[in-house]
């Protein structure tokens, strides 16, 4: 039988409709979408699809397992490698990774990974059974460990590391575990039941959750070294954001995206004032930047009651850095996309000094900079402005400072990143590992993942040289 | 949860409340703060460090009655808990080994100065202080500052109090007299940091105000405490919040603060109609 050419559709949630409310809009496949598309998985000898996973999930043998109908079983080989599969089959983007290798893709589109592993972790949470699943661990303890920070990294590290026998404590410092996936992404692309979940399995496998903790400030990492902590894991993510650079900045009504989305997700400003922190929206608003983080700060402005909402970006589409389906949805809601145009200075009133518009400035792409991407030149008297309630600035952070302040003997690079050895997460001093958005700069869900993994596995080596083990 | 284990009134809209909270007291220097929720859906403000007890695992707070959250927490008696606390944040005070050191406070600010004069005294510095309120009736801690201070000032708009008119008189007159004073600390309304700043820069003293730009994490991430010092974007949780006053951007701190005026006082208007209707 020749191969499906197209992946099997996921429905979604109508533009018109989705506008409206905070719901999924993905809404997952079906049984019978998850087998027919399940089907046109070669089980390929020599799997490229793994290689292209940062945590190396076993892709052909967990959708083989899809076809066989043995759910459970295919839950369980997924998170043999990866414990957050609910999670990452929604925000991974497998289209530059797994998807990307598949064979199949070379003449067709590739086999839907992504889709299949967020049916899985489903279809298991649906059927109650995590707790059944999840692997038995030994009573007796090899050593204590702490994980800073409960991101994507610091929770892959502190699962495997479950798993590998250890006492492991997580500090958060917010009032909520997460991360990013918390605070950052939002209900529609995550919704927060499911990370809830997926950090409750963490629990089942021992794991200790305990928030308000900022490490280095609350307890200087010194200090767990002598309170008899074997080893160290920082995965504190992605913290000062990035501002235009351009005056007017500080105007009230300038949010970066961080703070606008941690008002609106983490603190729940939708439903203010019912609860206590609040967001203001307004009528327009421009979202500066076209990353993940741009688009999902355009969607939730347009569903709570913006009439216009643009993306203002200095590069062409081609160069956008969000996931492709994420642009489709944005644009799809009726977010407008002004492309090749630059911020040039925030307007405001005098007296409030509340933002009134944004004056911007056409560009054209140029020579290809370090980045490799073309470099946007501004065309000169293409001056014009926007007029606005509210500015978000998306164009990226630098890694959180506050771990760094407090141990001047950690070494960091030219933006503030704790300097890792990439292959096993060491950092300048011993013992302390970290990994994640902290290491690398604002990254993936998935890339701080395998860097929570990697680091686990040099801290199991590191503390069983230590003790003598092994 | 942390738990409530002294509150006292302190004047009619200033409160103090004890919380245990021990891993904070522990690692707590002057000038520091924690952030606070009361509860769920509750937003996370933040609030100076006024004392703290190692041994007790203690930390004070004195705050003042202004919005939704502080009217909710003034009724907090000994023995309720808040739900989420996280401290220590922001940098100590640097005072750079000043030797000569005036400390001025205003309002709820009186409290914060405490911990900084305190613990100057402590190092064998002169501490001279002067607080300052409207009226008698705002005033507190005269008792405990003059313990630690070389010298207190009082002064009222009124004159109900010490000497009638504005912190900034007498620090004026102690400016002109003591040309030895190395150093000015000023804790307070925003207004009062400003003028004391441009008082102090014409006679070229140093000055550390402490800033209290709205804040939301407050820990590095999400850039809401932004303040401009010297041209720069600095931020209040992770540079701050004591900053060099004759640096700091005042006017644009106060339309920064007015961000959320109106829903501030359409949530606090909320919250009174709806204790008005428990009673
Ligand atoms: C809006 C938004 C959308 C995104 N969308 C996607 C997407 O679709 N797909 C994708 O792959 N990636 C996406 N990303 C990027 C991705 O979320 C991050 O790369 C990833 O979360 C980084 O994980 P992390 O564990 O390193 O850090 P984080 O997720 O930032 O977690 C760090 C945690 O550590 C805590 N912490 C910080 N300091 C301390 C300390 N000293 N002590 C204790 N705890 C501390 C923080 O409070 C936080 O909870 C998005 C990011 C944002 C902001």
């Amino acid at each position: 039988m020749p191969i499906n050419p197209k992946k099997t559709d996921m429905s979604k949630q109508a533009p018109e409709a989705r506008v409206k409310n905070f719901n999924e809009v993905a809404l997952g496949y079906n049984e019978a979408e998850a087998l027919k598309e399940a089907a046109r998985c070669l089980q390929c000898k020599k799997p490229f699809c793994i290689e292209g996973c940062p945590v190396n999930v076993n892709i052909p043998a967990f959708i083989k397992l899809v076809g066989e109908k043995k759910y459970d079983e295919a839950a369980k080989k997924i998170k043999e490698t990866n414990s957050l599969p609910a999670v990452c089959g929604r925000v991974c983007p497998q289209e530059e990774q797994c998807e990307l290798k598949c064979i199949v893709g070379k003449k067709n589109e590739p086999v839907g990974i992504g889709r299949l592993e967020r049916f899985v972790a489903d279809a298991e949470m649906k059927a109650g059974n995590i707790e059944k699943n999840a692997v038995k661990l030994p009573e007796k303890k090899l050593a204590k460990v702490v994980i800073a920070g409960s991101g994507p990294a610091g929770l892959t590290c502190a699962g495997d590391l479950a798993m590998l026998g250890y006492d492991v404590t997580i500090y958060e410092s917010l009032h909520a575990t997460g991360g990013v996936l918390r605070y950052g992404i939002p209900q529609f692309r995550l919704p927060k039941e499911i990370l809830d979940i997926e950090v409750d399995y963490l629990r089942k496998l021992g794991v200790k959750i305990i928030v308000n903790v900022l490490v280095g400030k609350t307890i200087p990492v010194a200090e767990l070294f002598k309170q008899g902590y074997a080893a160290v894991f920082i995965g504190a993510g992605a913290g000062l954001p990035s501002f235009l650079g351009v005056p007017g900045e500080n105007l009230a009504g300038v949010y970066s995206a961080n703070e606008y989305l941690t008002r609106i997700n983490l603190m729940q400003a939708y439903k203010f004032p019912e609860t206590d922190t609040p967001v203001r929206i307004g009528g327009r608003v421009a979202v500066v930047g076209a990353g993940n983080v741009a688009m999902d700060a355009a969607r939730c402005s347009l569903r709570l009651g913006a009439k216009e909402v643009y993306i203002v970006y200095r590069r062409s589409e081609e160069e956008m850095p969000a996931r492709k389906e994420e642009i489709e949805n944005a644009v799809e809601e009726g977010v407008k996309l002004h492309l090749l145009t630059a911020p040039v200075e925030v307007l405001g009133d005098e007296k409030t000094g509340r933002v009134t518009g944004l004056k911007v400035i056409k560009c054209s792409l140029g020579e290809p900079d370090a980045s490799g991407r073309r470099r946007p030149v501004i065309i000169p008297g293409s001056e014009y402005v926007m007029e606005l309630d509210t500015v978000v600035s998306a164009i990226g952070q630098s890694p959180n400072p506050l771990i760094p302040q407090s141990m001047p003997e950690l070494k960091t690079g030219k933006w503030g990143n704790i300097v890792t050895n990439e292959e096993t997460g060491e950092t300048s001093v011993p013992g302390v590992y970290a990994g994640g958005d902290i290491a690398t700069g604002a990254a993936t869900v998935i890339a701080a993942m395998g860097a929570g993994k990697k680091a686990a596995a040099s801290m199991d080596k590191y503390i069983k040289a230590k003790l003598g083990i092994g | 949860m942390f738990k409530i284990l002294k509150k006292r009134d302190v004047s009619p809209s200033v409160k103090l409340i004890e919380i245990e909270a021990p891993l904070v007291a522990n690692s707590a220097k002057s000038g520091q703060f924690v952030v606070l929720r009361l509860k769920d859906g509750g937003e996370r403000i933040p609030l100076t460090i006024a004392d703290k007890d190692k041994k007790k695992g203690t930390l004070t707070i004195v705050f003042q009655v202004v919005g939704k959250t502080t009217q909710e927490l003034s009724v907090y008696k000994a023995g309720d808990s808040i739900k989420d606390l996280l401290g220590p944040l922001g940098k100590a005070t640097d005072f750079g080994g000043a030797k000569n050191i005036v400390c001025v406070a205003g309002g709820v600010g009186i409290a914060e100065i405490y911990p900084e004069v305190k613990e100057l005294q402590e190092e064998g510095k002169k501490v001279t202080t002067i607080i300052g309120a409207r009226n008698k009736s705002l005033l507190f801690f005269e008792e405990e500052l003059k313990a630690v201070s070389s010298a207190l000032h009082i002064t009222t708009d009124d004159g109900s109090s010490g000497r009638k008119g504005f912190v900034s008189d007498v620090l004026k007159d102690l400016l002109t007299s003591d040309k030895s004073i190395d150093l000015v600390v000023a804790v307070g309304p925003v207004i009062m940091m400003k003028v004391v700043s441009e008082l102090t820069k014409n006679f070229n003293v140093r000055t550390i105000v402490s800033l209290n730009p709205i804040m939301l994490d407050a820990t590095g991430m999400c850039g809401a405490c932004r303040v401009t010092v010297g041209g720069k974007t600095l931020f209040g949780c992770v540079d701050g919040p004591s900053f060099d006053g004759h640096q700091v951007d005042f006017g644009g701190l106060m339309k920064r603060l007015n961000q959320f005026k109106d829903e501030e006082k359409n949530s606090a208007e909320i919250y009174k109609l709806k204790c008005a209707e428990c009673r």
